[in-house]
């Protein structure tokens, strides 16, 4: 872990944000019960819990989202007892909530978003020199290099996100609250993320920050762990410890946050991958070059390596090459020589990918539990073409059970789902095909620690069964405890394959960096 | 009988949505049937209204797929238009028999659809557009058969029966034609038994099933409609094959999106085409056969109109687009895709027909008629928004 510049002390004693005994009823829900937090002027403060834990919501009863006079309790902000009833309010008392999905137009220019709906403007006439001139500031203090008129929708998420805070910024943002912001962004990005969150403190601007990543609260002044939508407890600066976070995340200790891997045997190759090159035609970019590879029968494959540097891109180019990229690839799947044209033939193999966009990709979120689950293979519960709904919601129950998907009823639509149920969902849904071959995409991501928990049991389960799995991950200790070998992927190439006890995050991320 | 009660609202509640429609067309009953002293539900009537909506709720069925998928298309009309002058053409100067005629149209019609889908699909250009392109040929090409005539009579059998004729009435029993008399008690019977087997099968499963009481009432409720539908019909001239012909084209489209693997697949890829991709459906495949779908059963329109005023004309099918639109819209598709039920479009172009019927024997004018029209069609959409959302907030709880 390299070392955070803490940037001072800066602690003071003044109090910028104090919430009193907030209550906030959902129908039939208690989302908040009776909270009362406060922060320090100029300390960043982190807010830790599972999911449903009530800290998204807190944020929104603070921003204004939820309007004044829908909750209990009451808001003190900069000395001033108030009343939010639109995000606006808030945004004007200089409080800014920048949130997991970010809001920007992407086909507007980045000096254009960073004024969005606070445009430099004399009569309603706008000043564009002086919005690229301040916006050439803001992105100083965020300290991203690049020519405001570049289009946001050509920037990776590391700098979009920066973007967001550099938009903050122009509003004279006092509080900044940010949900998850390190969720999509690799190690190098977030890393950077986290220094400038503590320059900024410096600068005297106060932040709240959502996290999933416990490493994280190494720049954490204070942080508050939520557990049921109520404070379970407050850790100061120095009493701040991983163990003690989540054993009142989840109420009860976890000794170990990964379970015990099985003991590993190379079997016989079920897939081996030879000269894979693909072009995207959409991005002008080639996405993998020369990729070759072998999976064996019982094990976990991980690929390592920053956002971008193509690993999707291979799973996608195996199965049945949906982004339709131009591409050669010579592959044999058990012993057999395939060609897949399209993610059905793969399915059909037995090769199914999970994909690492759970809502956009994975599931149909206005459909049902049992629709999900059963999608990939209604002709197991099929009589020829024509579906037979009790064989259905009697097969869909039996995965739902096994993976111990928390839904009021197979009816349920996935959209009302947390994000762990959902993707036990997605899944479900790639078991119910009877897959040889599991590429995993990210499989926890955005999730929380006793559904991350959940997953890596099923994963050993899986493998002992005798599947093998590809695995792709961004979060470089859970791939390093999941895998039994690794392949470092840049720049769409396999930069270096690393067997057990090789591994170390050092060496993953000088491959993953050349 | 309390229960009963209680239970019947309980379900009343929850599926406010689908009955919503049901409960509109019996308001618009009541009402115009008040309002002209009992004429527009006279058996007359009744008939009329359904030779005007068939052509219409056809044309509905194929366009809520379209919905679903998340696309638009503009060129039912025309190719309605043009499938009405070649069927007229070639039965009339080159005297193709219509058994021959007919099937070739509809699979000219069909493929007119695949054309559409080819460019949305496969080009990638949006279907606003390329269907829009499509009104544009397809209602140039009437002209190039009608050439200079304008219009083209056409005297057949079978168009004649498709037009005007109903099925044959066999006997008439206590002045009721005996076919209809007997489709209606095997309606009947079909629904009861369907009821029951199907109960059957829940329980085997150890399903929840409706609570027993309120399945009779359901069934006795929905064999008494039946009856009376029966009755009206049976006491006039019948059941015409416009209804029959409706009737069969609903039921193979709800049995296909209800019960089949191509159903589901074509509700999966308009709620995420993304994730249908990735779970092995195509695309490609459902875009080209919900388009050809649409095209078919455009030309079936075409059909049905051209045997309506037994001529080929050059306006003829000109703003059915639109009407078949508002028919799925009103039906409860969501434009946002993903969403939509065959049988609701079909309610909802009966709902359109019967206000426009009812306003016309109030002797409204054009003006009127149209104004009411708009306003229904986007009263219903909002009622469907607005009964969407509190599902919602129902679910969360």
């Amino acid at each position: 872990m390299p070392p955070y510049p803490y940037g001072g002390n800066h602690m003071s004693t003044s109090t910028l944000l104090k919430m009193n005994h907030i209550t906030k009823t959902f129908p039939g829900v208690k989302a908040l019960d009776d909270v009362s937090f406060s922060v320090e002027a100029g300390s960043i403060h982190f807010i830790v819990g599972e999911n449903g834990a009530g800290k998204s919501t807190l944020m929104k009863v603070l921003s204004g989202i939820h309007a004044y006079g829908s909750y209990e309790g009451d808001i003190e902000f900069d000395g001033e007892v108030r009343a939010f009833h639109r995000i606006d309010d808030s945004e004007k008392a200089g409080l800014v909530i920048i949130n997991q999905e970010l809001a920007l137009i992407p086909e507007m220019t980045v000096y254009e978003n960073i004024f969005l709906a606070h445009e430099v403007s004399t009569n309603g006439v706008i000043d564009w020199n002086e919005t690229i001139h301040r916006s050439s500031e803001e992105l100083k203090r965020v300290q991203l290099n690049i020519n405001p008129g570049l289009k946001v929708k050509d920037l990776n998420v590391g700098q979009q996100q920066l973007v967001e805070i550099a938009k903050a910024l122009s509003k004279k943002v006092k509080l900044l609250i940010l949900d998850e912001p390190t969720a999509a962004l690799n190690e190098n990005d977030s890393e950077r993320l986290l220094n400038l969150l503590v320059e900024l403190k410096a600068q005297g601007i106060t932040c709240i920050m959502i996290s999933h990543k416990l490493k994280e609260t190494i720049i954490a002044d204070r942080v508050t762990v939520m557990r049921d939508g109520k404070t379970i407890s407050t850790l100061e600066k120095d009493d701040i410890d991983e163990a003690r976070i989540i054993k009142d995340m989840v109420g009860r200790s976890i000794n170990d946050i990964y379970p015990k891997r099985p003991p590993y045997e190379a079997g016989d190759v079920v897939l081996e991958v030879k000269g894979l090159t693909a072009f995207n035609h959409r991005t002008d970019k080639t996405v993998a070059k020369n990729v070759g590879f072998q999976l064996h029968r019982g094990e976990v494959l991980g690929l390592a390596g920053l956002m971008g540097a193509g690993r999707s891109e291979i799973a996608l180019s195996i199965f049945g090459n949906p982004k339709k990229y131009s591409m050669e690839l010579e592959m044999t799947m058990m012993g057999e020589h395939v060609q897949f044209k399209h993610p059905s033939e793969a399915i059909k193999k037995g090769l199914f990918y999970v994909s690492e966009d759970r809502k956009a990709e994975g599931l149909v979120l206005k459909k049902d539990v049992k629709e999900n689950v059963t999608l990939s293979n209604l002709h197991k519960i099929s009589n020829r073409f024509v579906i037979d709904k009790n064989a259905e919601i009697r097969s869909a129950k039996e995965y739902v059970d096994h993976m111990n998907v928390k839904t009021p009823s197979l009816e349920q639509l996935v959209y009302y789902l947390s994000g762990g149920n959902q993707q036990k969902v997605a899944i479900s849904k790639a078991l119910f095909v009877g897959p040889k071959i599991l590429i995993l995409d990210e499989p926890t991501r955005g999730i929380d620690v006793g559904a991350k928990y959940e997953i890596y049991t099923l994963i050993n389960q899986l493998i002992e069964e005798g599947m093998s799995i590809i695995m792709i991950s961004s979060e470089l200790p859970e791939l390093l405890a999941m895998s039994d070998r690794l392949l470092v992927v840049a720049e769409g190439e396999i930069k270096k394959e690393l067997h057990k006890d090789e591994f170390s995050p050092e060496t993953v991320m000088t491959y993953a960096t050349s | 009988m309390g229960t009963l009660l209680k239970d019947f609202w309980y379900i009343f509640r929850n599926n406010i949505r689908d009955y919503g429609m049901y409960i509109a067309l019996a308001g618009i009953f009541i009402f115009f049937t008040l309002m002209t002293g009992g004429l527009f539900v006279s058996s007359r009537n009744i008939f009329n209204l359904i030779q005007q909506t068939g052509f219409i709720a056809v044309g509905s069925v194929g366009m809520t797929l379209i919905i679903v998928i998340r696309h638009i298309d503009l060129s039912v009309g025309s190719i309605a238009g043009v499938v009405g002058a070649m069927a007229a053409v070639l039965i009339v100067s080159y005297g193709v028999p219509a058994a021959v005629a007919l099937p070739s149209v509809l699979i000219f019609g069909a493929l007119a659809g695949l054309l559409t889908g080819y460019l949305v699909a496969k080009v990638g250009i949006p279907a606003f557009v390329a269907s829009l392109g499509g009104m544009f040929v397809y209602r140039g090409l009437i002209f190039n058969f009608l050439q200079s005539t304008g219009t083209l009579g056409i005297n057949d059998p079978i168009i004649e029966a498709i037009g005007r004729g109903t099925i044959p009435s066999l006997a008439t029993v206590f002045g009721m034609q005996l076919s209809s008399l007997i489709i209606g008690i095997l309606a009947i019977g079909w629904l009861i038994y369907s009821e029951l087997s199907n109960r059957q099968k829940k329980i085997a499963y150890n399903f929840e099933v409706l609570p027993k009481n309120l399945m009779i009432v359901k069934l006795v409720f929905m064999s008494i409609i039946i009856a009376v539908i029966t009755y009206v019909l049976g006491s006039y001239r019948g059941i015409s094959w416009v209804l029959v012909i409706v009737g069969i084209v609903l039921f193979a489209y709800h049995f296909m999106t209800t019960k089949t693997i191509l159903g589901r697949h074509i509700f999966a890829v308009g709620g995420n085409p993304e994730a249908s991709e990735l779970s092995g459906i195509s695309v490609e495949k459902i875009t080209y056969f919900v388009f050809s779908s649409m095209g078919f059963l455009s030309a079936l329109s075409g059909i049905m109109y051209l045997a309506r005023l037994q001529s080929a004309t050059f306006t003829a099918g000109e703003g059915l687009e639109l009407q078949v639109i508002a028919g799925a819209f009103v039906g409860g598709t969501s434009a946002a895709g993903g969403i939509g039920k065959v049988t609701g479009s079909v309610i909802g172009a009966l709902v359109m027909a019967s206000l426009i019927n009812g306003m016309q024997m109030l002797s409204l004018g054009s003006n009127i008629q149209n104004i009411i029209s708009g306003v229904v069609l986007v009263l219903a959409v909002i009622f469907d928004v607005k009964t969407r959302n509190m599902k919602k907030t129902e679910k969360k709880s």
